[in-house]
């Protein structure tokens, strides 16, 4: 029962930030700070004519849309070879994929940044960002996908190629569908994680910033600070969203695979 | 029909699948990591970069006590962040296997990981709100009356750094933990409570030790990572919360010295894995004395 109790502070401890997030979006006053003064939609307003956020809200979106495609298709490849038959050297070299999940973030920064910049000479721009954030995400589609893969019964594809298929039009018949769930999950899990990323983004980042490189340059200007109250209410939002949709997507891909449920994202 | 050390179809068919992710990892990670231990040893010079070997930038690590500190600092801000994490984080992960319904144990795990998920610049700044001068924390004790002046110590300092940092890694401590505790045979505790073991000593003879890998996966899953975040010491450290990388950075971004920023970093993940590295023998070494 205590336990009980433990978790549900602990839950409410998690959430405090975010809470605060509407509660000042929706507050009349310039400055951050309790007491509340009044109810305004100004700042959402405010949102809506600053064409440099919407300029990065773009970049971002690109950017979050092709990581998520990338990097579930690197994914579905890991995914399904885990679930394939056995061969010398396979863990190590997935261990060596699912590297960056533990990796200092900075560590992939500066080490992109030196070698995209300082070795090949090349410019930094969204395409730069877009692989960057493919590598950090990958591991995380493989996480999600191998739930998808790993659970299915290898016999309904070699039943569909007894019976005459091809090899890729089996895989796309039977195996395809049964894995969809997985795919969508693993895709809308990667464009959050793109979205939101900071530290990889702020090192990489062309002329054009993205959206959260956009947001730390609004932080240092106090009288902006209830405008990005008002985006980050947006984007809080956007993501819980996203990720709900993800999680109920990845639940229905378990149960058509008929495994039971163990848990979440990772 | 194989005979030796020749590949069924089927595993070639694996390693080409997954040479896919594997080659992008090669050439996006390991080429990059070789390229900044090779710049390690070369030196910038004004605009350009000398590509004569040379051990200077970690001579001047070593020479000059402002990295020593940091590193220092970094190092004891994880080791908090990571101790205080774990600690509170299990007591939730074993609620959650052991006491929950199955079929709400996804709900519970989704609702851990959603803050998770969200932008982590905006996670950051908000505890900026609730820790400022006029913060949350501060007004509400002032308006209960428990304090007079605002409290100055929870912000721009180390202690602002590593709540922050504690908050934002939780959900990442919980899971592993989570997951090894499923795994744990339920009958082992029952057997030790029919031997006549309390619960709690059941807990701590048969669970703990069992739950051991989940929660250095854990520490190694927090501890590694925060070493490496400048966002929260560079929003919540003021002057004396600023840790390596940040120093990382400034070479990066504003002093332009790509050479002795690639050396911190690699100085910093060293000390990193060796610790890790310690722990997890450590840790070995005490589940296999308890045998």
């Amino acid at each position: 029962m205590s336990l009980r109790v433990y978790a549900i502070a602990y839950l409410i401890f998690l959430y405090a930030p975010i809470v605060l997030l509407p509660l000042f979006a929706f507050n009349d006053a310039t400055i951050i700070a309790f007491p509340l003064s009044g109810f305004t939609t100004e700042w959402f307003s405010a949102l809506k004519t600053n064409g440099s956020l919407h300029g990065a809200l773009t970049n971002s979106l690109i950017i979050a849309g092709c990581t998520a495609v990338f990097s579930t298709l690197l994914g579905m490849c890991a995914a399904r070879a885990a679930a394939m038959s056995h061969f010398p050297g396979k863990g190590g070299i997935t261990g060596f994929v699912m590297l960056p999940l533990v990796l200092p973030e900075i560590i992939v920064a500066v080490s992109l940044l030196v070698i995209l910049r300082q070795v090949l000479g090349l410019d930094l721009g969204n395409w730069t960002i877009i692989m960057a954030h493919v590598l950090i995400c990958t591991p995380f589609s493989i996480a999600i996908l191998n739930g998808a893969f790993g659970n299915l019964d290898p016999s309904m594809e070699e039943a569909a190629l007894d019976l005459g298929e091809s090899r890729w039009s089996a895989f796309r018949l039977v195996t395809l569908p049964l894995v969809m769930p997985g795919i969508i999950s693993s895709m809308l899990i990667s464009f959050t994680i793109s979205l939101d990323e900071f530290i990889i983004a702020f090192f990489l980042t062309g002329s054009d910033p993205t959206l959260p490189v956009y947001i730390w340059g609004l932080l240092r200007f106090p009288a902006q600070l209830p405008v990005v109250m008002a985006l980050g209410t947006i984007l809080v939002a956007l993501s819980i969203i996203l990720l709900t949709i993800a999680e109920l997507f990845r639940r229905r891909g378990i149960k058509r695979s008929g495994a039971k449920d163990t848990g979440g994202f990772l | 029909m194989n005979a030796g050390t020749a590949l069924t179809q089927d595993q070639s068919r694996a390693i080409r699948l997954l040479g896919v992710p594997f080659v992008y990892a090669v050439l996006l990670l390991a080429v990059p990591l070789g390229a900044i231990v090779l710049f390690s040893f070369w030196t910038q010079d004004f605009m350009a970069v000398d590509t004569t070997f040379t051990l200077d930038n970690y001579r001047e690590i070593a020479d000059s006590p402002i990295y020593a500190m940091l590193l220092q600092r970094s190092l004891m801000v994880s080791g908090i962040v990571t101790a205080v994490t774990v600690v509170l984080a299990y007591p939730v992960a074993y609620f959650i296997s052991f006491h929950v319904a199955p079929s709400k144990k996804s709900l519970w795990l989704f609702l851990i990981t959603i803050p998770f998920w969200t932008s982590y610049l905006i996670r950051v700044f908000l505890w900026k709100v609730i820790l400022g001068y006029n913060g949350v924390i501060n007004s509400g004790l002032i308006q209960v009356g428990l304090i007079e002046e605002p409290l100055t110590f929870i912000l721009y300092n180390v202690n602002a750094v590593i709540i922050t940092l504690a908050h934002a890694f939780a959900p990442f401590a919980i899971l592993p933990i989570f997951v090894v505790l499923e795994k744990i045979d339920r009958s082992l505790l029952e057997a030790s409570q029919d031997l006549g073991e309390s619960r709690l000593s059941t807990f701590f003879r048969v669970t703990l030790p069992l739950s051991m890998p989940g929660v250095v996966g854990a520490v190694l899953i927090v501890f590694i990572p925060t070493v490496g975040d400048y966002v929260t010491p560079e929003l919540m450290g003021g002057a004396g919360g600023k840790l390596i990388a940040n120093m990382i950075q400034t070479q990066f971004l504003q002093l332009n010295n790509a050479p002795l920023g690639a050396a911190l970093a690699i100085v910093a993940m060293l000390c990193v894995t060796a610790i890790a590295l310690v722990f997890v023998f450590l840790n070995r070494r005490w589940l296999r004395g308890r045998r």
